[in-house]
């Protein structure tokens, strides 16, 4: 049995831990309304592009074999996955299941003999995943997903990484993984492919497609175009996962919160039952020493 | 007001402009061209250099990008952007000294590599572009 000492000390350490996790939670909610709002300012560019990225790979369909980004190396053999966690934890399962979905697909793709390459941003994916595959780690781009507002260098610069492995012969096929943000309950494990590009349908007005010119030819444009969707597919899976971090350390502190506020009362409530416990033995003791006089 | 179009001016962090316009000038790679209502659908890769909404014959907005892709469809104007800012929030010494730490770099860079030498070259052309953007006349 604990005296009451311990208790009381038990008590005060449980109400401390409830302050820090409570202001987490205040904190990771003013967060995540900038991250949000910050993956809502990209989300136009994106769309514009994939528009006309659609629209130009209709244009340049019938010629040739094309840009490799969109047409791919013609194997299937090397996968590359960018791994996109946070640097810190305590933040529910964020990490752990982009994590776990990673690692099933690596075995998913070794079954199947195929090898798999990874880059890890954000330090949390990478010492998780160090200890099984530390040797299909390449890269570890630091600094990135601890940032308070990611810029879209940082992205390029991951994008760069991505296209001169590339171009070295390094990879087939690239996934990105990341938490698509759906509400700050709810955040999804989603793999998107990098490359080969995947282009949307062309957005065609009517059925009439309209003829545009090119300035200077597809092929150059094209070429330009391609690396840099590539840098924003990855910015905006970045910031989802931004988002995405910040809603799930909300919820992990507010269940925290809510279970240190049980304990307390838990704690409370049996720390006066000793008390009184204690007070009434000593009464007995008082009474019965007195009787025996 | 006379017939407009609708410019959208994105940038991967922001949307700069998405307003109707009467006439914008774009940096093209192959030259500056006006963009005016029912303009025959083009995609153009842009340079550095600004982009200027016209209402009338007067310039009422410059923005310089340091490069981009320009849609002009039935809808109107697309333009996706890299590094796009306000001429009027430019700061003239900042990017004064933004060309001379580019052109530093240049001349510092040793035995760069082709694709070091391309880039370093870039920003140099970029700093320089932005430099004239703030000293041109306003046409």
């Amino acid at each position: 049995m604990p005296s009451l000492k311990d208790m009381r000390t038990r008590i005060n350490s449980v109400r401390a831990t409830r302050k820090i996790t409570s202001a987490m939670k205040l904190v990771a909610g003013s967060k995540l309304r900038r991250a949000q709002e910050h993956a809502e300012a990209a989300r136009p560019f994106a769309q514009k592009m994939a528009a006309m990225l659609a629209n130009l790979a209709a244009a340049v369909k019938d010629q040739g074999e094309g840009h490799p980004l969109l047409a791919g190396t013609g194997k299937d053999e090397v996968h590359l996955i960018v791994v996109a966690t946070a640097d810190r934890g305590l933040c529910g399962a964020f990490n752990s299941s982009i994590v776990r979905a990673t690692r099933r697909r690596i075995q998913e793709l070794k079954e199947q003999g195929k090898s798999v390459k990874l880059i890890c941003v954000g330090r949390k994916g990478r010492d998780m995943l160090r200890r099984e595959f530390g040797d299909l780690i390449v890269e570890f781009m630091d600094g990135i997903a601890g940032k308070r507002r990611i810029g879209f260098a940082d992205a390029e610069r991951i994008a760069q990484k991505v296209l001169a492995l590339y171009e070295a012969g390094q990879f087939d096929v690239a996934t990105i993984v990341f938490n698509r943000f759906k509400s700050a309950m709810a955040q999804i494990v989603t793999f998107k492919q990098l490359v080969p590009v995947e282009p949307g349908e062309a957005a065609t007005g009517e059925g009439v497609q309209a003829i545009y010119e090119f300035e200077p030819d597809e092929e150059r444009i094209l070429a330009e175009l391609l690396p840099r969707n590539l840098a924003v597919q990855i910015y905006g899976a970045l910031l989802e996962n931004a988002a995405s971090e910040q809603g799930a350390r909300m919820v992990a502190m507010d269940n925290a919160t809510r279970n240190a506020g049980e304990m307390i009362d838990r704690l409370t409530l049996r720390y006066n039952r000793q008390r009184q416990a204690n007070i009434t033995k000593e009464l007995i003791e008082i009474v019965s020493g007195a009787e025996a006089v | 007001m006379a017939e407009t179009l609708t410019l959208e001016l994105v940038d991967p962090e922001r949307v700069l402009a998405s307003e109707p316009v009467e006439m914008v000038v774009l940096p093209g790679v192959e030259g500056d061209f006006g963009v005016l209502p029912h303009h025959a659908p083009l995609v153009s890769l842009l340079r550095p250099g600004v982009i200027r909404l016209y209402e009338g014959a007067k310039v009422t907005r410059r923005i310089f990008v340091a490069g981009g892709f320009a849609e002009v469809g039935e809808q109107g104007c697309i333009v996706l952007a890299e590094g796009a800012e306000p001429v009027d929030q430019l700061d003239r010494a900042a990017v004064e000294q933004a060309l001379k730490d580019a052109e530093e770099d240049l001349a510092d860079a040793r035995a760069p590599s082709e694709e070091e030498r391309a880039r370093l070259e870039r920003a140099v052309a970029i700093a320089r572009a932005r430099l004239e953007a703030l000293t041109a006349p306003v046409v």
